[in-house]
């Protein structure tokens, strides 16, 4: 594995395809992280992360400090959940998901007592004398998860060394999605938590190259992470072009290394894990502090919005306090989004909480939406040259319509990473996208269907060869006595016979 | 509020129409010189043309059952004939026009699907259909009479030009192309020929020839306007005139009294309204980058091979039509890499093959 061994970036590579979309964030950027005054209620799920829902901990009644857990994490890819504030906890039981289905998921309901109370921490003086483990244990245990919106959970990448030769931790603080600004302002404001939270990471990961890509339209956050990484020449901190999706991790790797990480693997295939700038600080909090994920910083923007802010925000509390907290609507928003324009999801409604991989809120108006009826495709390539993936948009859209899924799947459906650049794009309004998330949902249930069937096939196999064995047990046993039997009978014949005979 | 809406939820604002809008803004400085060089015959012709292909879009859509007023209003009909008229004799009747609207719209479009489904371009269907089935018409080329000036047929006259079919003594004669075609045919050499038009002639357009392929500077500067608001790439354009020079030259080299130099190819008859307008109409050519060069480069090739040794003395519309029937399989062949596979679509492997780094 001789490849990328250098320790200095100096020359970016281009990516293909990409989109300029307008970034839109002059409306919040110069916003600083304001903390957001405890609700009067939080609603705290139990996933909120990839992977398998923590279990709960507590029961209703019960008193908790802030950071007590609530939850425990189940099997290798889970997180904990832990109490954002002190107080009571008030029910166990079901609440619409943040998620564009509103459907009710297992939720931890938490009154605040406003003492805001931290249980006893165990913060560490010095994580670099840790075990790279302890380091990676100690994420886990904090319910530390990516929180660029992914959600993986942070420690299964720290662990990662034990299963690749890893030499780059890249800090992806691209944001390249419009309207975004809580990484650069958390990358502002809190360089030196973050840097900090980075080289844990690093430590974590048994690497010694560290590259913080950052998008030129934010020479502040550049301006400060250097700052605070001056006295570490490990780090460097790189402008990225503006285009999107930079942030893809994938593709920010490309433009670093020049590298691209195989189809169906991950970047530490080329040695490399990428993580956000909000889990650094995360990390650093953990390690240094001994407090665990309770809040993040949220985005709050969007045309419909009256004042655009960025907040600290408890985990579990409505949408609708943040966006009240910012002066509410200034006119009935077309659309209401959890994260970003490109690849956020509709929010069914204002009353879901936030929650660990939530990086913005954002009310769009039709305008900003710009919704159109979808017309005929006219085949004019602008998906072919905006897909950074090198994939046929048009024909895989064409195919998923006319429901042939082996055609769209051979076309490279599993290699689109739905960054929306196609859509985007579309003079006739076609939403790709969704045609492709129709023809992936449909993929993943024909392969359900299919393991199903396989799984009955076995099923009734193995009972078949069951049945056939029992009756073949069952017949020789039958034979055996019969022989037996006879057996038996002739001996009894013969003694018969001898007596006979001798009398 | 939808919940099945998915992502992205903001749009680039680039709709059919406003694609088709911009290359008519492209086109109309070439065709507003086209329109005053040849004067009333060309304007009624012109008009004729697009209300055909409106009519025709109208009767089909009707037909069936689609929304007349969406599809109609988002320029394709209006387009096609546009470029169709740039194509044809501006002293050309009437019914050429209207009959060509007939070609383009319903054979060349609407029994394909309607837009979006056609496999030939239909401005080309009907050029070329028309220029089988009326030869006289489609070969007639009337001498540049700019509006207003002596000599040029005025309103009246223009009427009697494309509707009463009246041809004025001397008002005809052979473009720079079909010149040559006729006298190389004949035996004679290049430089013998002293009416040739000159080369700035050509580039400003003061030559006979189609309604709007003639000059050269305005069709550039349209084309190059498409590609700065990336409705076309370069791909198709530059393979294209790149292909036909190269040949042109290479000929010329082996016998410059035989085949005319790059200069009269670039300048002369169809090319740059073929290269930037014809070829790169995006229903009916590749998608993918390398499959526009390919396609652009047959291009190229066919006009050349046609203007030099075929039947017909310009050859830009059946060069296209012969692509357009490619572009199906070349899109097959010819698909962009995968990001993460190699070119047969394997994922990428750095171990085995010892990293390219």
């Amino acid at each position: 594995m001789g490849y990328l061994t250098t320790h200095k970036i100096t020359k970016l590579f281009r990516i293909r395809g990409g989109v300029h979309p307008d970034d839109c964030k002059t409306l919040s950027a110069s916003q600083p992280i304001e903390d957001l005054p405890m609700p009067d209620l939080l609603h705290i799920p139990l996933q909120q992360h990839i992977g398998a829902a923590a279990k709960p901990a507590v029961k209703r009644g019960d008193h908790v400090l802030k950071g007590q857990l609530l939850a425990n994490s189940q099997g290798m890819i889970s997180a904990p959940v832990h109490a954002p504030t002190s107080g009571r906890i008030v029910g166990v039981g079901h609440y619409p998901a943040h998620h564009a289905s509103g459907l009710s998921v297992h939720t931890i309901t938490l009154q605040p007592d406003g003492k805001d109370e931290w249980i006893e921490l165990d913060p560490v003086a010095d994580p670099f004398a840790l075990e790279p483990a302890e380091i990676a244990a100690r994420v886990a245990a904090a319910g530390i998860v990516g929180m660029g919106g992914a959600t993986f959970p942070s420690a299964v990448k720290l662990n990662l060394r034990n299963r690749y030769a890893l030499h780059t931790l890249v800090i992806n603080g691209a944001e390249c999605e419009p309207y975004l600004t809580c990484d650069d302002r958390l990358m502002r404001e809190e360089a030196d938590g973050v840097i900090d939270g980075v080289r844990i990471m690093a430590y974590a990961l048994g690497v010694e190259n560290i590259a913080i890509g950052i998008e030129n339209n934010k020479p502040e956050a550049q301006a400060a992470m250097r700052e605070a990484a001056k006295d570490f020449p490990n780090i460097q901190v790189i402008g990225l072009p503006m285009r999107y999706p930079m942030g893809s991790e994938k593709h920010l790797v490309q433009t670093l290394t020049g590298l691209e990480t195989p189809a169906r693997g991950l970047t530490a295939d080329i040695g490399i894990v990428v993580h956000n700038p909000a889990t650094a600080l995360a990390v650093h909090d953990a390690l240094r502090e001994g407090k665990p994920l309770v809040s993040r910083v949220v985005t709050v923007s969007g045309g419909a919005i009256s004042q655009p802010r960025n907040l600290r925000v408890p985990l579990g509390t409505k949408v609708q306090t943040l966006i009240d907290h910012c002066g509410g609507f200034n006119s009935e928003p077309a659309r209401l989004i959890s994260g970003g324009p490109m690849m956020g999801n509709v929010l069914p409604d204002t009353r879901v909480p936030t929650v660990k991989g939530g990086n913005g809120i954002l009310a769009l108006t039709a305008k900003e939406v710009s919704e159109n009826q979808e017309s005929p495709c006219i085949r004019c390539a602008s998906c072919v040259q905006a897909c950074p993936c090198g994939l046929l948009p048009l024909e895989m859209a064409a195919n998923a319509r006319a429901g042939n899924l082996d055609a769209v799947t051979k076309l490279g459906l599993m290699d689109c990473i739905a960054c929306g650049s196609c859509s985007y794009v579309c003079p006739s309004h076609i939403p790709l996208v969704q045609y492709f998330n129709y023809a992936k949902g449909e993929l993943a249930s024909r392969q359900r269907a299919k393991h199903k069937q396989d799984e009955t096939k076995r099923l009734i196999e193995h009972r078949n060869a069951r049945m056939e064995a029992q009756a073949r047990a069952k017949k020789e046993a039958m034979e055996r006595r019969k022989r037996e039997a006879a057996a038996k009978k002739a001996k009894a014949a013969a003694a018969k016979q001898a007596e006979e005979a001798s009398a | 509020m939808s919940l099945m809406i998915s992502s992205p939820h903001t749009h680039s604002g680039k709709s059919v129409q406003t694609t088709m809008l911009l290359v008519m803004l492209a086109l109309a400085p070439a065709t507003s010189f086209g329109l005053y060089l040849f004067g009333w015959p060309a304007i009624n012709l012109f008009l004729a043309t697009l209300l055909g292909c409106l009519l025709f879009e109208a009767i089909s859509l009707k037909i069936m059952g689609k929304p007349v007023g969406k599809y109609l209003s988002d320029g394709s009909a209006i387009l096609t004939g546009w470029l169709l008229a740039m194509s044809l004799p501006p002293s050309a009747p009437w019914w050429i026009g209207v009959l060509g609207a007939f070609l383009a719209i319903v054979i060349g479009k609407q029994v394909f699907g309607g837009i979006g489904q056609n496999l030939f371009n239909p401005a080309m269907v009907a050029r070329v259909a028309l220029l089988i089935s009326f030869p006289l018409e489609m070969t007639t080329w009337a001498h540049p009479a700019p509006l207003f000036t002596d000599g040029a047929p005025d309103f009246m006259q223009g009427l009697q030009i494309t509707f009463g079919g009246w041809v004025p003594d001397g008002y005809s004669g052979a473009t720079t192309l079909g010149h040559i075609r006729t006298e190389t045919g004949q035996g004679h050499l290049l430089s013998s020929l002293t009416d040739l038009a000159s080369g700035s002639n050509m580039a400003m357009g003061w030559v006979g020839g189609s309604m709007g392929e003639t000059s050269a500077l305005l069709l550039l500067g349209g084309g190059l306007f498409l590609l700065w608001k990336r409705i076309i790439s370069w791909h198709i354009p530059a393979s294209l005139i790149g292909t036909l020079l190269l040949l042109a030259t290479i000929m010329h080299t082996v016998n410059p009294e035989k085949f005319p130099g790059a200069d009269v190819h670039l300048l002369a008859g169809a090319t740059l309204l073929g290269a930037f307008f014809i070829a790169t109409d995006l229903v009916t050519s590749p998608v993918s980058p390398t499959g526009q060069l390919l396609f652009g480069a047959g291009c190229g090739l066919l006009v050349y091979v046609i203007r030099t040794w075929a039947g017909y003395p310009e050859g830009m519309a059946f060069a296209v039509l012969l692509m357009n029937a490619l572009t199906p399989l070349i899109d097959h062949y010819l698909r962009p890499r995968i990001y993460g596979r190699d070119r047969k679509g394997e994922p990428l492997n750095y171990v085995s093959t010892g990293g390219k780094s």
